[in-house]
């Protein structure tokens, strides 16, 4: 599978999503122009993904900043990651926030009650 | 022809401008489109002020909040006017103020009259919303919602209310018969909560 690497600037994040060295990672700053557009490419790999995946599956988020638009996707980015549960496939998902980023440590926990997936909070 | 009297009358007119920003506290103000370059410039120097003058992070964070929904609320918003180029879509003013004990960012932009009911409705409703409520309508409509045509997803006056934990202040003035200039200021406190 191809691998995905976006170099994060002030207003999109980080990402890399490569299944063969299990890294699967969103981090940085989300707030880009066209939120739809930008986060495109990452479903799309999601869902192929999906018809291969690997024995587990886990997704990093690390984001420090996320804008109203963005926690939209994010969530859809979570639903993918939930079908792939229901269809049995192991998959965890690992929350980081900045120890004393509350809002950021709630968003994880909101997300975690809207989809069924092991949800994992990681502090730093 | 003889011009300085009119220069001289507009140079004053800048120095009470700039003592009435003074007065309201005011750090920043802009007219004109409400771009996303706009708003990454102006993210990123009240960022760095508020860096500059030690504010805590999670006032830092809240601002930022609230100063990216307000901006994009006008830009994803804004009403479409060809009529008047003042009320050009995603055109409006932005202001953000900083006090002894808080920070207050303020937008205006010109809507058509048809739409008043419906932004009153639905600020005054997440006006009477509690922490609990407020968690529970952002979740159903993230999940819910669609994002429009111009990347809006329907949660920005939700997370304002949420950011600042205050109530959403607002008011329309009238423009002409069919529009009225909506104006909305959000303020953060700068004590670490």
């Amino acid at each position: 599978m191809e691998t995905i690497k976006i170099q994060g600037t002030e207003d999109t994040p980080r990402i890399i999503l490569d299944a063969e060295n299990d890294i699967l990672e969103i981090s940085g700053r989300s707030l880009p122009e066209d939120v739809a557009a930008f986060y495109e490419p990452v479903l799309n790999w999601l869902k192929d993904y999906g018809e291969n995946p690997k024995d587990k599956t886990i997704f990093n988020f690390k984001l420090t900043y996320f804008n109203t638009a963005s926690s939209k996707l994010l969530l859809d980015i979570l639903m993918i990651l939930e079908e792939l549960k229901e269809k049995g496939n192991d998959i965890l998902i690992r929350w980081h926030y900045p120890e004393e980023d509350e809002d950021m440590e709630e968003a994880g926990d909101e997300y975690a009650d809207i989809v069924d997936v092991p949800f994992e909070k990681v502090s730093y | 022809m003889d011009k300085k009297p009119d220069v001289k009358g507009f140079l004053e007119f800048v120095y009470e401008f700039y003592k009435t920003m003074k007065a309201h506290e005011i750090t920043l103000v802009y007219e004109g489109e409400i771009t996303h370059q706009i708003t990454k410039a102006f993210t990123s120097l009240t960022e760095s002020n508020m860096s500059k003058d030690d504010e805590p992070n999670s006032v830092q964070r809240r601002v930022f909040h609230v100063m990216v929904e307000c901006l994009q609320n006008i830009s994803k918003h804004a009403d479409d006017f060809t009529s008047h180029d003042y009320l050009f879509s995603g055109r409006g003013i932005f202001l953000v103020s900083k006090g002894e004990n808080e920070y207050s960012v303020t937008t205006g932009n010109a809507v058509e009259n048809d739409k008043i009911g419906y932004l009153t409705d639905l600020l005054e409703s997440i006006n009477t919303m509690g922490k609990e409520e407020l968690k529970e309508l952002y979740k159903k409509q993230m999940k819910e919602g669609r994002l429009s045509e111009k990347g809006g997803a329907g949660l920005g006056f939700i997370d304002i209310k949420r950011k600042t934990n205050r109530e959403l202040e607002y008011h329309f003035l009238p423009i002409t018969n069919d529009t009225s200039f909506f104006l909305l200021t959000s303020t953060i406190s700068r004590s670490d909560i």
